[in-house]
C-alpha cells in the first residue's frame, strides 16, 4: 500500500486542522457575520442523493460534508476523511474518517453512514437521477445495481470499522478523490432518513454533518441556515447565518443587490463593463467550468454535409470568437478553440493550430476547405442551427448567421423551448445545436469523456483512436499527455464548433472574504467565508 | 334558484373530468419529460424513475389512477421535480400566499376602480373625470412586468422603504398588490364609468330625480346597482385570475405563490404539479362563475333562473 498525503499541511502533521480560510493579519471581523446569496430558482431538494442542481449543491455543501472538500483552487482537501490510502493495483481506496465528526443531532459520523448513502444513491428503489454518478466513479457493481441485477449491499463500498471506509473500483480512476467532493456522495443519517420518509429534509427534521444547519426553507422564496455548533471544526467557522434568496429575474436581483439585500449576484449579460467601471471592488469575473459551442450531428440522422470533416472545420474556422466574447458577452469569457475549459485544475492547454492564426487566415482556410468539399457561392451550404430560448444564445446565433454568410453558408435559426431542445438533441433530431458542457468534477476527463463513442455526445461522433487515448489516460502517470492528444484529435475531426470558455461574472460585496477565486467549479464553503469591518 | 345551483354543480363534475383528461393528453404530447436533462440519463436510471412515478404504465391507467387518488384520498400525487414535496404540500404552501396578495389586490382594484368610475361618471367631462380616465388609462398601458421592476427600483433601491421581494409581513404585500391590482382597477373603472353613464341617462333615474330624491340617494340606491351588472360579470373571472396568481408577480417579487409554480411545472414537465394547479384553477373558475350568476339574480330582480 502506498500512503498518499493530500496537502502539505497533512504531511507536516495530522494534528493540523484541515484547510480553512482565516482572516488575514490586520483584518477586523465585522459584528454582523451573515452572508446572503442569490438563487435563480427554487431549491428542488436538500436530499444529497436526490439533488441534481448546481444551486442545490451549493446549499448541500453547507448542510453536509463529504469525504473531501475543495480548496480555493479546486484541489481536494480533507473533509470528513483525514486522508486515504491507495492499493498497489490502484483499485482500492481506504479513507480514514476523523473520529470527532458529528451529526447535527450529536451522533458520530461513521463509515456506515457513507456506506448507507452510497448504496442509497445506486439503489433503484431510491430512483435517484444521479445514480449514474456512482457508475461514473467506477465503484464496483454500481452499474449492475442500478440495472437491478445486483442488490445494493453488493456495492463496492464497505465500513472496515466505524472510521475506515473501503471503496473498490472496477478501473483505476486517478481523479477519484476529486469525485468524492460531489454532494451526491455526501453521507446521510440512516435513522433520520428512514424515520422521516420523503419529508426528512424539512427544517427541524433534517440532520446534517455540515458546518450549518437548516433553519427554514420556503420553496421559491428563501432558504436560511445557521452555524452548526456540533460541527467538528465549529471553532474555526466565523460565519453565523447564511441565506439564499430566490429571485427569478437577474435584473431585479441586481437591483436588490444594490439595495443591500444580497451580498452576491450574477451580472446580467452585457452589463459587466459598466459595473466594473462603477464598482471596481465589487464586479468580478472568474473562470467557470463550462464550454459553449455548436454541436454538429455527424450521426445517422445528421445532414450529409456535416459528415465531411472539411465542412465541420470550415464552420469552426469561420466562427469569430473574438466578436462573441468582446462584443456580445463582454464579461471576461475567453474564446475557445478546444473543448476542455482552460482553467481546469492540472490541465495544460494544448497547442491547437488554428488558435494561433488570425481571423483572416481562418476565413481563407475555411473558404478553401468548403470549396474542396464542393460547396461555394453556386452551391450554397444550407444548415439549421437549433438553440433554446435565451437572449444571449439568440444574439450569438444571429452573429453566427452573419459570420457564415460570406462563405455562402445559409444558416437557418430554430429557437425552441429548453425541454424540446434537449429532447431533440438526445434523439439526434438536429443539424447543429447550441450546447454547453459543465464539468462534473475539476478534471479534464469530465470534458473529454463526452466525445467517447460511449459518451454523452448527441452528435454521434465516434473515433476509436480517441477512445484509445482516453482509455490510456486512466492509468497514465501524466494524463495531460493523453489529454493533449485527445484535443488534437478533436481539432482534426471537429465534431463541435467550440465558441467560448465560461466565466462567472458576479457582483460580490467587498467586505465578504473567503470566497474561492480560482476554483473553476466555483464550489464555495460558507465555513470559509467571513465579513470584515470596513 | 336552489335547483339551478344544484344543476350547475352537477355539470361541474364532468367539466372537471374533461379538463383533467384533455390536460393530461396535452401534457404528454409535449416533447421531453420531467427527467429530460442536459445530460441524458442512462436508460436504466430513467426506467427506475419512470417506475417510481408510475410513468411506465399505460396512459389510461395513469389517468384513472390519478383521478382515483384525488377522489378517494384527495391526493394529487408527488411532485416529479421537487422530490421532497407532494403536490398537496406545494399548493398548500403557495396558494395562501397567492390568495393573500390576490385577495387584497382584488379588494383594492374593486374599491378604487368602482369609486373612480362612479366619480368620473357623475362629474362627466369635469377635471375629475379627466383625471380618473387619465389614471385608468395610465394604469392600463403600464403592464405589470414593467410596473414590477419600476416599483422595486423606486421603493427598494431609491427610497429604501420596502423590501424588494420575498414573503413576510404586510410590508412585503404592498408592491405585489399595487403591481397586480392596477390594470384590473383600470378596467373596472372604465367599465363602471361607461355603464354608470348609461344608467344615469335612463328613465328611472329621471323619475327618481323628479320626485326630489337627494343626488346621493339617486346614485347609491337607484343607479349603482344596475350599473354594476357588467362590472360583476367582469369581476368573476378577474377574481379567479388574481387569486390563482400571476407569474409576473411571483417572478419579480419572489413571493413563492402558485403562479410561478404553474409556469415552472409546465416548463419542467412536472406533470403532477401542473395537473394539480390546473384542477385548482378550473374548479375555482367554475365555482366563481356560479357565484357571479347568483349575484346577478340578487342584484337584478328581472333575472330569474
Amino acid at each position: 500500500m502506498t500512503r498518499l498525503f493530500l496537502t502539505t499541511a497533512l504531511v507536516a502533521g495530522l494534528a493540523l486542522p484541515a484547510f480553512a480560510v482565516q482572516p488575514a493579519e490586520g483584518e477586523k471581523l465585522a459584528e454582523n457575520q451573515s452572508y446572503t446569496f442569490w438563487l435563480l430558482d427554487a431549491i428542488k431538494t436538500t436530499d444529497p442523493q436526490k439533488n441534481t442542481d448546481v444551486e442545490g449543491s451549493d446549499v448541500l455543501r453547507q448542510l453536509f460534508e463529504g469525504l473531501m472538500n475543495e480548496d480555493g483552487h479546486g484541489a481536494p482537501v480533507p473533509g470528513v476523511a483525514t486522508g486515504f490510502d491507495l492499493s498497489e493495483d490502484k483499485l482500492t481506496y481506504t479513507f480514514h474518517l476523523r473520529p470527532e465528526a458529528k451529526w447535527s443531532n450529536g451522533d458520530p459520523v461513521t463509515a456506515h453512514d457513507f456506506v448507507y448513502a452510497w448504496r442509497r444513491l445506486a439503489d433503484p428503489a431510491t430512483a435517484a437521477e444521479y445514480a449514474w454518478y456512482m457508475e461514473l466513479m467506477n465503484v464496483e457493481n454500481a452499474t449492475a445495481i442500478v440495472k437491478g441485477e445486483k442488490k445494493p449491499d453488493e456495492l463496492g463500498v464497505k465500513a472496515a470499522d466505524d472510521h475506515t471506509l473501503e471503496v473498490r473500483l472496477t478501473t483505476p480512476t486517478p481523479y477519484f478523490p476529486k469525485m468524492v467532493t460531489h454532494p451526491s456522495t455526501f453521507p446521510v443519517n440512516q435513522k433520520v432518513v428512514e424515520a422521516g420518509g420523503d419529508n426528512w429534509t424539512q427544517p427541524g427534521k433534517l440532520v446534517g454533518n455540515g458546518a450549518f444547519v437548516l433553519k427554514s426553507h420556503d420553496l421559491g422564496v428563501q432558504i436560511s441556515m445557521d452555524k452548526n455548533p456540533e460541527y467538528w471544526d465549529a471553532a474555526n467557522v466565523v460565519m453565523e447565518h447564511i441565506k439564499g434568496l430566490t429571485v427569478n429575474d437577474n435584473n431585479v436581483a441586481l437591483t436588490r443587490y444594490q439595495a443591500g439585500e444580497l451580498d452576491r449576484v450574477q451580472i446580467p449579460a452585457g452589463q459587466y463593463p459598466r459595473l466594473k467601471e462603477q464598482f471596481p471592488d465589487q464586479a468580478t469575473s472568474i473562470p467557470f467550468s463550462c464550454t459553449y459551442g455548436y454541436l454538429m450531428n455527424v450521426g445517422e440522422k445528421g445532414p450529409e454535409a456535416l459528415k465531411d470533416a472539411r465542412v465541420r472545420k470550415a464552420l469552426s474556422y469561420a466562427m469569430q470568437r473574438d466578436v462573441v466574447v468582446n462584443q456580445i458577452l463582454q464579461g471576461g469569457q475567453k474564446p475557445a478553440y478546444n473543448w476542455t475549459h482552460w482553467a481546469i485544475e492540472g490541465f495544460q492547454m494544448p497547442q491547437i493550430d488554428y488558435a494561433s492564426w488570425s481571423q483572416a487566415e481562418r476565413l481563407e482556410k475555411a473558404k478553401a476547405l468548403l470549396a474542396e468539399a464542393g460547396y461555394g457561392p453556386d452551391k450554397p451550404l444550407k444548415l439549421t442551427l437549433q438553440y433554446n430560448t435565451d437572449e444571449s444564445h439568440k444574439r450569438i446565433a444571429v452573429a453566427a448567421q452573419q459570420f457564415y454568410k460570406p462563405l455562402g453558408i445559409e444558416l437557418t435559426l430554430n429557437n425552441v423551448e429548453w425541454k424540446v431542445h434537449t429532447d431533440r438533441m438526445q434523439s439526434g433530431d438536429f443539424q447543429m445545436a447550441r450546447y454547453a458542457w459543465c464539468a462534473d468534477f475539476n478534471e479534464a476527463s469530465t470534458f473529454l469523456d463526452f466525445f467517447r463513442s460511449t459518451g454523452m455526445n448527441y452528435g454521434g461522433y465516434s473515433n476509436p483512436e480517441f477512445d484509445k487515448v482516453m482509455d490510456q489516460s486512466k492509468t497514465s502517470e501524466d494524463p495531460n499527455q493523453q489529454y493533449t492528444a485527445a484535443e488534437q484529435i478533436l481539432a482534426e475531426d471537429m465534431p463541435l464548433v467550440p465558441i467560448y470558455h465560461y466565466a462567472k461574472v458576479d457582483m460580490i460585496r467587498d467586505d465578504i472574504k473567503g470566497l474561492p477565486t480560482m476554483n473553476v467549479m466555483n464550489n464555495w464553503y460558507a465555513r470559509n467565508i467571513y465579513r470584515i469591518q470596513k | 334558484m336552489f335547483g339551478f345551483i344544484l344543476r350547475r354543480l352537477a355539470v361541474a363534475i364532468p367539466t372537471l373530468l374533461l379538463l383533467i383528461v384533455v390536460s393530461f393528453l396535452l401534457m404528454y404530447a409535449a416533447p421531453g419529460g420531467p427527467f429530460t436533462q442536459e445530460r441524458a440519463l442512462p436508460p436504466q436510471v430513467l426506467a427506475n424513475l419512470n417506475a417510481k412515478y408510475g410513468l411506465d404504465q399505460p396512459l389510461w391507467r395513469q389517468i384513472v389512477g390519478y383521478v382515483w387518488g384525488i377522489v378517494a384520498h384527495f391526493d394529487f400525487g408527488p411532485s416529479f421535480v421537487y422530490p421532497d414535496r407532494s403536490v398537496n404540500q406545494i399548493i398548500a404552501a403557495g396558494f395562501p400566499v397567492t390568495l393573500t396578495y390576490g385577495g387584497i389586490a382584488f379588494a383594492v382594484a374593486v374599491a378604487v376602480g368602482i369609486s373612480l368610475g362612479v366619480a368620473a361618471a357623475i362629474r362627466q367631462n369635469s377635471w375629475l373625470d379627466h383625471l380618473a380616465v387619465g389614471i385608468s388609462i395610465g394604469a392600463q398601458v403600464l403592464p405589470n412586468f414593467v410596473m414590477a421592476p419600476l416599483l422595486v427600483l423606486v421603493f427598494t433601491l431609491w427610497l429604501g422603504w420596502l423590501p424588494g421581494g420575498g414573503w413576510g409581513g404586510p410590508t412585503y404585500w404592498i408592491m405585489p398588490v399595487v403591481a397586480l391590482s392596477t390594470s384590473f382597477m383600470a378596467s373596472i373603472a372604465r367599465i363602471t364609468r361607461s355603464s354608470m353613464l348609461e344608467v344615469l341617462g335612463s328613465n328611472h333615474i329621471r323619475t327618481a330625480r323628479a320626485k326630489g330624491l337627494p343626488e346621493r340617494a339617486v346614485i347609491l340606491r337607484h343607479a349603482l346597482r344596475p350599473a354594476l351588472l357588467p362590472v360583476i360579470s367582469y369581476l368573476g373571472p378577474a377574481f379567479v385570475t388574481m387569486i390563482t396568481g400571476s407569474v409576473v408577480i411571483d417572478m419579480y417579487f419572489s413571493t413563492g405563490g402558485i403562479g410561478r409554480s404553474f409556469v415552472d411545472s409546465a416548463l419542467n414537465r412536472d406533470y403532477a404539479v401542473m395537473m394539480g394547479i390546473t384542477i385548482l384553477v378550473g374548479a375555482l373558475t367554475i365555482f366563481f362563475s356560479l357565484v357571479v350568476d347568483v349575484l346577478y339574480a340578487w342584484i337584478d330582480p328581472k333575472i330569474r333562473y
